[in-house]
């Protein structure tokens, strides 16, 4: 095992207990790309390039968009819902 | 189940877990110490079989086609799903129309960020044709390439022209380019069950490795997935925006 | 030492599995899921690779060099992709919960009622 895959694997498990210990979702988020990062070094090192590319893309771009819509739309509905307690 | 209870119960079954995983891991061939059969007969005859020098899409594509066909009707159910899940309800409206919020602009979009997602566009559409054409040469192929090509509709999002992304980017248009690579990938397997009598099998002439069109069913099939997986991602945001941006529940009169 | 991967492998799956447990939150728990599934990967590419292998592009480098297996490649790339559009999915049914429900605490929610 090189130094490099050792340095990555590190990063990988730092990464991901990040994930599961950061406090609400939207940091939890940022970490996440970070993570994805960390995991496409990994695969990089591991003689992947292919799996990288897609997990790149994937981590970076595609999933934090999403979950990022998705919490202001719950922080909406949340709006709407103390305005509407409110009037009545 | 108290919160406490809970996570004692989770501390037992994870000791228990994590010795089932160490024995497990601990029964495989060392780090570095590969044995299987089928890689190592890929890495050898693959690029003289299919003419083509990226094994792992020749892999997707050709030899292992089925399960990549299977995999892509997973993504199509998924994004199925997504759209009945966030259908407007009956308590709900659209918000703004095409003509009435023309420059919707999302806070905080500062001019430099909107010249920034502008010039992304040509950049993002370019890079993605050529990871999606190249992907039996070049690490690449239909899945990486579809990502990247759709999120050039997504910049003009975060230039803070939502509306007009709607207006080139139409649900009904995307919806249809998804079907289409759907359908197409299902195609070239039928192409080869008419051609040549066995499903998946490749049909088309090949060329000479390291070229363009060299592998045959390799291309056309990536080409398919490609605009499947971008049609999908485009569907699957374009949901959620409209949901962030455009539904809004109606007031109680 | 060549144990490691498999290691980080076997920490990521039960943190992951600790993230959906002790989460308070839908979207915490789906965020969660998807560092179980990355320890799937860690294991698989792990398992493929030979030592001083290249990896398996034979774009540049005559065809008969040592390679990697490219098999658990495939399985890991399509995989990748797929499970972004899955916790979409998940992500969708969180925001369809919270709006029937009014909370995103997997305790509030209640059985569909209409």
């Amino acid at each position: 095992m090189t130094v490099l895959q050792v340095a990555a694997l590190a990063l990988v498990a730092v990464g991901g207990s990040g994930v599961v210990l950061a406090s609400d979702p939207l940091r939890q988020t940022i970490v996440l790309g970070i993570f994805g990062l960390a995991l496409a070094v990994l695969f990089f090192v591991f003689q992947a390039p292919d799996v990288a590319l897609s997990e790149i893309v994937v981590s970076t771009v595609g999933l934090p968009v999403m979950i990022l819509l998705a919490l202001r739309k719950i922080r909406q509905q949340e709006r709407d819902r103390q305005g509407a307690e409110e009037e009545s | 189940m108290s919160r406490c209870v809970r996570l004692s119960v989770f501390a037992l079954a994870a000791t228990v877990l994590a010795a089932v995983l160490i024995v497990g891991f601990a029964g495989l061939p060392a780090f570095g110490h590969f044995h299987g059969v089928d890689g190592n007969v890929i890495d050898g005859v693959g690029v003289t079989e299919r003419h083509a020098t990226d094994l792992v899409t020749a892999l997707n594509f050709d030899f292992r086609g089925f399960d990549t066909l299977g995999e892509e009707f997973i993504l199509f159910g998924s994004v199925l799903g997504i759209v009945l899940i966030l259908r407007e309800l009956r308590d709900e409206h659209q918000g703004p129309r095409l003509e009435e919020a023309d420059e919707h602009m999302l806070g905080g979009a500062s001019e430099a960020l909107r010249l920034l997602g502008l010039i992304l566009v040509p950049v993002l559409l370019a890079i993605g044709g050529y990871i999606v054409v190249h992907g039996q040469i070049t690490p690449g192929g239909g899945f990486q390439g579809g990502i990247v090509l759709a999120t050039a509709p997504l910049s003009l999002f975060l230039a803070g022209r939502y509306l007009r992304t709607r207006f080139v980017a139409p649900h009904t248009m995307l919806e249809v380019g998804e079907a289409v690579g759907a359908a197409g990938y299902a195609m070239v397997g039928i192409a080869g069950l008419v051609f040549v009598g066995i499903f998946l099998k490749n049909f088309l002439p090949f060329g000479i490795p390291g070229h363009l069109l060299s592998a045959g069913q390799i291309d056309v099939a990536s080409l398919a997935v490609g605009v499947e997986v971008s049609g999908a991602f485009l569907v699957a945001w374009s949901e959620f925006l409209d949901q962030a941006i455009m539904v809004r529940r109606r007031r109680a009169q | 030492m060549s144990f490691l991967p498999f290691a980080v492998a076997a920490w990521l799956f039960i943190a992951g599995l600790y993230g959906i447990v002790a989460s308070r939150n839908l979207v915490r728990t789906i965020l969660s899921l998807t560092i179980v599934q990355s320890a799937t990967y860690v294991v698989l590419l792990g398992v493929g690779y030979r030592n001083g292998g290249a990896a398996p592009i034979f774009a540049d480098i005559p065809a008969v060099t040592k390679a990697v297996d490219p098999v658990v490649q495939v399985l890991v790339l399509t995989d990748v992709v797929i499970e972004a559009t899955v916790t979409a999915l998940l992500l969708a049914l969180a925001v369809q919960a919270h709006k029937r429900f009014g909370s995103l605490d997997p305790n509030d929610l209640r059985v569909l009622r209409d």
